[in-house]
This record gives structure tokens, C-alpha cells and sequence, in this order.
């Protein structure tokens, strides 16, 4: 895959992959979809744009946080996903922007189901991604997870990767 | 059930009755007793610091605006038209001089002042003559520091002296900065389907801290080859009126001031800095104590300060015997550089909130609580006496006299209203 032939069904067909191994608790594999500068963020509720000196993020990762957030989650002593909750995520209308560009942008709005316990929880929002070439794929540079709720109530926690 | 607390000193027993978190009837008892009689935290004062700012709080069940009024007094007043009840701000927060209830468009001054309404002709001249007309403010409402609460209870004692001893540990919190702190954006609003009341144990347990984040310190380990050995080590102190202390050292970072391997190196320098500046002002001692030691502070009832790896405030109330909703703060000194405000948020994400690599984990030991309580008919007693043998006023930071401290208060007040109770029938 070079600058050149990239489609925008190759960059949905991306999403879908993170979406599955993310499913599938592939969380070593899904650290590995990130660019050595990669952050990966959650901004406070109704303010996507937030300036992270004044306000309080959710997540606000980088390469190395993320990495430790997908090996912690992996550990039985993550007591809050131990035993792995089941979760389904949903990735739609989806608008790729600047495909011929050394940075590919991504928009698409997310649903993302999680049961534990007999209790489903939803999120859903919208996902920014930068995404660019790198040995021959494609690499995540920025992913920003901006939630479209009130509050996280009933859910009451990010512990999953969303 | 007879008891709700067991408080045997000599078998250095302490107990106390699961009923406590899944009962109905004492979750009412509780609004009436402790919701409707303690000071309750509403928000900090930097939230609204212009005149003309507001911003919906819900505390003890209401539905309160916290409002900078045009006269310089920060008021709270209930969220409701005095006309027909509706609510009169929808807007989570602004700035607004004046507030319009939609629905007969009554228009009122942010101090609550009923200043415009359509069809005056229809009412008599004196209509608003005893105000009655006017938003209703919560008649108690302090401060101590840039923390603000309020009390629905018109004869209630006053903030400072509720407060008592604890004012010492919120000085040691506030004193880290030489212009206060303010509260960051972004309030962190989420829930706990536990009991209330957890939390504020929860919040000043330090003997769950190895077990139930481990994980959290696998990683603190991984980043610094010279932590061989976690050590969380200090005092558990009972304060007045049910409040309570944990003061210990720890291996995180503290952004004022102990540095750590996930901050830039030149860090060091400034933090060293940050100790000299502390000293000059305070002292080495209380230097040494604001800098390098950590404070988880309970507020009885539902006020959580936790100064550790960056200064959190935390309230949360009942929806339910088996739900709570949680308010999470981020509190930083004012005027810190961007650098350091990065540093200290960075920190606090670590660990802290909905998404940190803690909070989650001890909402989780939480709901597990709350869910085994189905078994409370059967297995009736929490054990909370960790510590006893040692005396109260020897007891180490992962000892639990904090807890008991707090159960004692709340026995006093949920027994003495079950008791008169009693004595009517």
C-alpha cells in the first residue's frame, strides 16, 4: 500500500480490525496499531477541544501510558476487567478526509456496548483519528474519543479501551 | 436489628451492620438526619469566579445554582421558579445576570430578585412585597478556603467549627500554593451502583492499596528501577466531628514536591525550588509535611479530599441504598505553570477518575460489596477494627480508626433518631 493507492475502503477496513481486536481483548496487538508519538485521548464531556492545561481529561495518553493501559488491562489484578467484560463495538458514518495526505483524517461515530456482571453499559460518541503510512499499513497517530454523553452515569467508569 | 454499630474497645472489636447499605428506611433516615443537618460541599469558589457565573450543582437531593451574584455575594439558590416550580436555569454553567424561567417567562437577578413578569396587571402591587416571590437562596452557605458549603438545617453550627480539627489538614492541602488553589474544568461527573457510604471509607483505606492496585504499582515499579519496595507508611487520625485522616508517605510523584520518572529531569530543580519557597513561608517541618507527605481527608459526611498524586475532591450522594452519584475534582494551585499543570494532571490520570488505573478498580471492589450485601440476612456484620489493638491514637495510616471514627458520628446520629423514635411508640 503506497500514498497513492489508498481508498477509503482500506482506511474503514482499518477501523473495523481495531474495532474487532478490541472485541477480542487483543490489547497488545491494539497498542501495536500506534505510531511511536501516538496519543490516545478522552476529553472531558461537552468540551472535545479542551485545553489540557485548564481542564480535566479523561485520558489523556501517550505512547507509553497507552501501551501500559493495554498490558494492565491484560493482568488479573485489573480487578475492574478481571473477568473480561464482553463488549461489542459498533464503528459508523464514517468520513475519511485528505487520503492523498501524509496524514489521512477520520471522523465516524461510535456505539460501544459493554456487559459485565448482567449490567449493559453504552457509550457512544464520535471518533477523530490521524492516521498515516507506516511500513506498509497504516499506523494510528492520534485517536480522540469524544463522548456524547451527559455524564458517565450509569457507567461510572472508562476501564475499557474505547 | 438492635445495633448498627458494634464497638467492643475491649475485645478491640468494631463492627458494623450491613443493613446499613442496602436498607430503604435508613437511606431516609440518613437524608433526614445527616443530608438535611451536615455541611454539604457545593463547589469551589475559583468555579465561578466572575460576577454573573453559575453552575448547576445537585447536592443533598436539590437542584442548586451556584451563582456569583451581581452584589460580589456567591449565593446558592434552589433551581426552581417560585411561580410553578419549573426549573429556571437549564444551562449546566455560564454567565448570565439574569435568569428566565420559559414557561410564564419570569425573569429573576442572579441573586434571585423577581424582576420581570409577563401580565403584572393580573397581580396585586404588593405581590412580591415579602419576597416570597424571589428565588429562595440556601440560607447557609460558607467558606474555608475556596471551599464552599452549604447546610439546609437554619440552626446548624457554623462551617468552622463543623469543620474543628480538619481545618489543619485542609490548611496543609491549600498552603501548597501561594495564591490557593482553583478548581480545573472538566468536572468529572460518574456514578458507583454502591452505597454511598463506601466511598468515604474507600477513600481513606489505605490497606486495600496493595491489593486492589497492584497493577498501579507494577507500573510505578516498571518506571523507576530504584522503587524496589512500595512503602505507604503513616498515621490514621480521628478529627471532630467525624471527620477523618490518613497522613503517609508513598512512592508517586507529588506535583508540589517530589519529583518523579515520568517528569522531565529539569523537574527536579524546580522542585527543590518549590521546598525552599514552602520553607521560607512555613518552616522545614510543615515544609517537609506539605511536600512530601500525602493526605486523604474525609469530611463527614460526603467530602473526600485527597491530596496524594495531585489533589482530587470528591463528593457523592445516595440515588439509592445500592447507587450513588460521584462528583470527581481536579484542584491545582493557581497560576502554575503549563508545564507543571501538565506534569500534575498526567499524574492524577495515572490514577485517578473514570479513566485512571485505580478509581476503576475500587468502584469495581465497591459494586462487589454492594452486590454480596444480598447476603446481609445471613452474614449481618462489616468488620472495621483494624488498628484497635494498637489504641486509637497509635494507629498507622493502613489502620482503619479514620473509618471508625466516621461510624462513630454516624451512629450517633442515625441511633439517636432510632431511639427517640422508639421512646414515641
Amino acid at each position: 500500500m503506497t500514498v497513492t493507492t489508498v481508498t477509503r475502503q482500506d482506511v474503514v477496513d482499518f477501523l473495523y480490525r481495531e474495532a474487532k481486536i478490541l472485541d477480542e481483548w487483543q490489547l497488545n496487538e491494539w497498542a501495536a496499531l500506534f505510531t511511536d508519538d501516538a496519543t490516545y485521548t478522552v476529553p472531558p464531556l461537552g468540551d472535545p477541544n479542551a485545553d489540557a492545561t485548564k481542564s480535566l481529561y479523561y485520558v489523556h495518553d501517550n505512547r507509553a501510558r497507552l501501551q501500559e493501559r493495554a498490558e494492565r488491562l491484560l493482568k488479573k489484578e485489573a480487578h475492574v476487567e478481571y473477568p473480561h467484560s464482553t463488549t461489542t463495538r459498533n464503528v459508523h458514518n464514517i468520513i475519511v478526509s485528505n487520503l492523498d495526505s501524509d496524514v489521512i483524517t477520520v471522523e465516524c461515530n461510535f456505539t460501544t456496548h459493554r456487559t459485565k456482571r448482567e449490567v449493559v453499559d453504552t457509550f457512544i460518541g464520535r471518533n477523530e483519528y490521524e492516521i498515516v503510512l507506516e511500513n506498509n499499513g497504516f499506523a494510528i497517530k492520534s485517536k480522540k474519543v469524544i463522548l456524547n454523553l451527559d455524564s458517565l452515569r450509569p457507567h461510572g467508569k472508562i476501564s475499557l479501551i474505547l | 436489628m438492635d445495633q448498627i454499630i458494634r464497638d467492643n474497645t475491649e475485645k478491640h472489636e468494631f463492627l458494623v451492620h450491613r443493613s446499613v447499605f442496602s436498607d430503604k428506611e435508613i437511606l431516609a433516615r440518613e437524608r433526614a438526619e445527616i443530608f438535611n443537618k451536615c455541611w454539604l460541599f457545593i463547589g469551589h469558589e475559583t468555579e465561578i469566579p466572575e460576577l454573573g457565573d453559575y453552575k448547576r450543582k445537585k447536592v443533598g437531593g436539590r437542584n442548586l445554582l451556584f451563582v456569583h451574584s451581581q452584589d460580589g455575594e456567591i449565593r446558592a439558590l434552589y433551581n426552581t421558579c417560585p411561580h410553578r416550580g419549573a426549573l429556571v436555569c437549564r444551562e449546566n454553567e455560564g454567565n448570565s445576570r439574569v435568569f428566565r424561567c420559559f414557561y410564564h417567562a419570569w425573569s429573576f437577578k442572579n441573586d434571585g430578585e423577581l424582576v420581570g413578569m409577563p401580565g403584572k396587571d393580573g397581580f396585586p402591587e404588593d405581590f412580591n412585597d415579602e419576597g416570597t416571590k424571589n428565588m429562595k437562596a440556601v440560607n447557609r452557605i460558607e467558606n474555608y478556603r475556596g471551599f464552599m458549603f452549604v447546610n439546609f438545617d437554619e440552626n446548624a453550627i457554623s462551617l468552622d467549627e463543623y469543620l474543628g480539627n480538619a481545618k489543619e489538614y485542609i490548611d496543609l492541602v491549600v498552603d501548597q500554593s501561594e495564591n490557593g488553589l482553583e478548581a480545573l474544568g472538566g468536572v468529572q461527573e460518574y456514578s458507583v451502583r454502591a452505597n454511598w457510604k463506601l466511598l468515604a471509607e474507600n477513600s481513606v483505606d489505605l490497606y486495600h492499596g496493595m491489593p486492589t492496585h497492584k497493577t498501579y504499582f507494577d507500573i510505578k515499579q516498571a518506571q523507576d528501577p530504584n522503587l524496589k519496595r512500595v512503602k505507604l507508611e503513616g498515621k490514621g487520625i480521628e478529627l471532630d466531628n467525624g471527620h477523618g485522616v490518613i497522613e503517609y508517605v508513598a512512592p508517586w510523584g507529588r506535583p508540589v514536591a517530589q519529583w518523579t520518572p515520568i517528569w522531565d529531569e529539569k523537574f527536579k530543580a524546580d522542585m527543590e525550588e518549590m521546598k525552599v519557597k514552602l520553607a521560607d513561608r512555613f518552616g522545614e517541618e510543615r515544609a517537609d509535611r506539605i511536600a512530601n507527605y500525602n493526605r486523604n481527608i474525609v469530611i463527614f459526611p460526603n467530602l473526600v479530599i485527597n491530596d496524594i498524586m495531585a489533589v482530587t475532591a470528591r463528593t457523592f450522594y445516595p440515588t439509592s441504598p445500592g447507587y450513588m452519584e460521584v462528583s470527581g475534582y481536579s484542584l491545582a494551585p493557581k497560576g502554575e505553570n503549563e508545564k507543571h499543570r501538565l506534569a500534575r494532571n498526567n499524574n492524577f490520570l495515572e490514577f485517578l477518575g473514570p479513566g485512571g488505573f485505580a478509581t476503576p478498580d475500587d468502584n469495581e471492589a465497591l459494586e462487589l460489596c454492594q452486590e454480596a450485601y444480598n447476603n446481609n440476612q445471613e452474614v449481618e456484620w462489616n468488620d472495621i477494627s483494624k488498628g484497635m489493638v494498637r489504641g486509637e491514637g497509635n494507629a498507622l495510616a493502613t489502620d482503619e480508626v479514620q473509618m471508625r471514627n466516621f461510624w462513630r458520628q454516624y451512629n450517633t446520629r442515625i441511633q439517636e433518631s432510632l431511639e427517640k423514635e422508639a421512646a414515641l411508640k
